[in-house]
């Protein structure tokens, strides 16, 4: 609640749903943000009076309805808490668009590289690159074929699509790097490559394609709080200069980044996350005893949480 | 000089400079390390009558002419002594509107008290502490009405909901027009809320403060970062917005650019406060946002203005076994205000003063464990006025440090003005505005505080604030440029 309790906007959610295992889709009342949304740009939300701020990717926007979507994966305390509400709850805040949208021009041939809930992030890109005349060629990684979001909407806006699993359960067993390099190695001119999921992943693809001198661009996320350029929390290494994520960023020159420092600053507050977490849960447990479905299972640190 | 007929003052004026200043009632040094309570408790009637008693009742008074927002302090320090504490809150209120927050973080030694004629002798009468004790006084019991102006009709929005922004927005409302403020954070209150701990400003008074705004008709809106969520052209030509102040702040924090800014446990002040501040990481797990575990460790913060003071004293309350300033030039250049640095001793902080990092060193985990520092000497004085400060060689030192918090300043956060066409910039990326009015270079648009000036204080905004309003409502009269 803010100082004396004046928040003249309500961000109701409208609709959401699991779209995949811990992934939750939202779709909720925005509408100063969702009519100044533009593809790349992310919010910041906070979903109780005690909560922590934390950066989500929009999915899309509709400034007709007044809505803005949000894919959500469940991994700390807030991520989990937030995927718990349904229609009509409310998000306690909502601030955005923030950030520098994607720069969409005509490149030529782009290859979206998508890392689990990545997916989400990386869809308004990828449908605006299309829409500007470029070849998109997407290629979509999960771990499991249950993790695969967006399918049918990244198809529909790709001239190819290629899925990868680490187990193999669907398209080609492996990293979305093993079907770059496939990519790559079949002689495909690539003039953008555009990387959005887990760090790890984002640090692959950059050192894939900078020996092939492809221009690539990466969307991170670090650690933020205000997410206005006023505490310089989400600072990151780009090219040995210091950049905000928050108002230079999201997106960088992927073979600029400093991914190991930025993987390090990230795991701060490791400790202090799960304990948040762990509390979070045994609270659940306590007041509601098994009745209540347990929080959707945690994945692997994933992309913008 | 004899008292004037008006004073209640029963003391002839050579006894007022013998009377000792009163000292303010404060929290013990070891209990208050172990909490985030208001440090100065205020005065009580008895020490408030007794310190006003001090006042000589100048006929030209210095301290009226020195303070940005020109407080009458001689008629309500004459209030005070005649017990009518009411009304002296009234006579405060003419002039300044958040007075529980100006008794509390003003620089009051460079304005008034700096100028009172008893500083010259002995110590200077205790104004801010008698202001603190009236607005106080008047919080509890209750506002008596407010003068307000019919409806004007206009329609005035504030960007950003700081010390200017407040100041103006309740001039602007008592005119009679219609005033919103928009605010980027999920909380009011601006550097007051995110950047003062709350042993020095606790946040029940902003909200008391916040809360007469509100009776008076103010309409706040947050989660708004203007320039990004709605233009300024948009408020203007979509929101029939007939005026608007850009009062948004510096912004952005400034790093040292030495090497290790980026490892594991060094911070920027804006983000180690706003953790603490207006996250409550010091109620953490309780609160969600967490902050680095300080307790038994090493703490230091480099600069040495209010802001490098709140953030090491923050630290000490949490837990840190050592807490140290680091300032590259001797304690009288210190921008901070006297009563911090005498709170921050007290607490047990250590300064290494004439003493700045070169570098932040790594443990094999990336994270700093320590920093290497060099001593300085003094040099001539450079643009600012204050003596340079130079590096003596040979003299460099490792001081070893879990967390280093860099408070040097802030520049001009950028978000309005690249949103705003036609808004012009002085060539630091800070809002050009003319002096007198507040102007900006595009119609109906005004600026003032930390976004004009870079980093100031608290009553230098709310001065700015103050000015605006009066240009604005001229103009929204006039409806000229």
């Amino acid at each position: 609640m803010s100082t004396g309790g004046t928040s003249n906007r309500v961000f109701n959610i409208l609709e959401a749903q699991f779209i995949a295992p811990g992934i939750k889709r939202f779709v909720i009342e925005a509408p100063r943000t969702a009519r100044k949304h533009q593809p790349g740009q992310f919010v910041i939300v906070r979903v109780h009076s005690r909560g922590e701020r934390i950066p989500l990717t929009i999915e899309s926007s509709d400034p007709a309805r007044g809505v803005i979507s949000l894919v959500v994966q469940s991994i700390g305390k807030t991520t989990s808490m937030l995927n718990s509400l349904q229609a009509g709850d409310s998000l306690l805040d909502l601030v955005g668009p923030l950030g520098r949208p994607s720069e969409i021009a005509s490149f030529g041939t782009v290859v979206i590289l998508c890392g689990g809930v990545g997916t989400a992030m990386a869809y308004p890109t990828a449908a605006a690159l299309k829409r500007a005349g470029n070849r998109v060629i997407s290629i979509l990684g999960a771990r499991r074929k249950d993790f695969l979001i967006l399918e049918r909407e990244m198809r529909a806006i790709s001239d190819l699509l290629m899925i990868t699993t680490e187990d193999g359960s669907c398209g080609s067993q492996g990293l979305v790097t093993d079907a770059l390099q496939h990519l790559l190695a079949s002689g495909t001119h690539v003039d953008l490559a555009l990387a959005v999921g887990p760090l790890a992943m984002m640090k692959a693809v950059a050192a894939m394609t900078r020996p092939a001198a492809i221009r690539t661009i990466v969307s991170l996320n670090p650690i933020m709080i205000d997410g206005t350029g006023m505490c310089g929390g989400c600072r990151v290494l780009v090219g040995g200069e210091s950049k905000f994520a928050c108002v230079d960023g999201p997106e960088f020159d992927g073979h600029a980044v400093d991914f190991d420092r930025l993987m390090q600053r990230n795991s701060m507050y490791r400790a202090a996350e799960q304990t948040a977490l762990a509390q979070w849960r045994e609270s659940l447990e306590s007041l509601e005893g098994s009745s209540r479905p347990r929080g959707p299972e945690p994945c692997r640190e994933g992309s913008r949480s | 000089m004899n008292s004037t007929p008006s004073s209640p003052n029963p003391l002839p004026l050579r006894e007022r400079m013998k009377l000792p200043r009163q000292t303010m009632p404060e929290q013990p040094p070891p209990d208050r390390v172990l909490n985030f309570s208001e440090v100065n408790l205020g005065y009580s009637p008895q020490l408030a009558r007794q310190e006003a008693r001090r006042c000589l009742e100048c006929r030209k008074p210095a301290c009226m002419d020195n303070c940005p927002l020109g407080v009458n302090v001689r008629e309500f320090v004459r209030l005070i002594i005649a017990s009518d504490f009411a009304a002296a809150a009234a006579k405060i209120r003419q002039d300044n509107v958040l007075p529980a927050i100006t008794g509390r973080v003003c620089p009051q030694e460079d304005h008034c008290e700096g100028s009172c004629l008893m500083a010259k002798k002995v110590e200077p009468l205790g104004i801010g502490y008698l202001e603190r004790f009236i607005a106080d006084y008047e919080l509890s019991q209750g506002l008596g009405p407010i003068a307000m102006a019919p409806p004007s009709g206009k329609k005035v929005a504030i960007v950003g909901s700081g010390p200017a922004g407040l100041s103006a927005a309740a001039d602007l409302v008592q005119k009679g027009h219609q005033v919103r403020v928009f605010e980027a954070l999920h909380e009011l209150g601006g550097v007051l809320v995110y950047g003062i701990p709350e042993f020095r400003l606790p946040k029940q008074v902003i909200r008391q403060q916040l809360e007469v705004l509100r009776r008076m008709g103010v309409q706040f809106e947050t989660d708004v970062v203007v320039g990004r969520t709605v233009t300024i052209d948009e408020l203007m030509q979509e929101e029939a917005y007939d005026a608007v102040f850009v009062a948004t702040g510096a912004g952005s924090p400034l790093f040292l650019n030495i090497p290790g800014e980026h490892l594991n446990g060094v911070y920027s002040a804006n983000e180690f406060l706003t953790r603490i501040n207006l996250m409550h990481a010091y109620e953490f797990p309780r609160y969600d946002q967490p902050l680095l575990d300080l307790r038994g460790q090493h703490v230091a913060v480099i600069g040495g203005g209010n802001t490098a003071l709140d953030v090491i004293r923050s630290a000490r309350r949490l837990g840190a076994e050592k807490a140290a300033v680091i300032y590259r030039r001797s304690q009288a250049e210190m921008p901070a205000r006297a009563e911090e640095v005498r709170h921050a001793r007290d607490e047990g902080i250590e300064f290494y003063l004439l003493a700045a990092p070169l570098e932040f060193l790594s443990d094999r985990h990336g994270w700093l464990r320590a920093a290497r520092c060099v001593r300085m000497e003094l040099g001539e004085p450079d643009a600012s006025g204050r003596r340079r400060p130079l590096p003596l060689p040979g003299s460099e030192f490792e001081l070893p440090l879990a967390v280093a918090v860099i408070a040097a300043g802030a520049s001009a956060n950028p978000v309005i003005q690249s949103t705003t066409p036609g808004l012009q910039t002085n060539r630091w990326g800070y809002i050009q505005a003319d002096p007198a009015t507040q102007r900006t270079s595009r119609k109906g648009v005004f600026a003032g505080g930390d976004i004009v000036t870079g980093s100031a204080t608290v009553i230098l905004a709310m001065a700015a604030g103050r000015r605006a309003a009066r240009a604005m409502n001229d103009y929204l009269a006039g409806g000229t440029w």
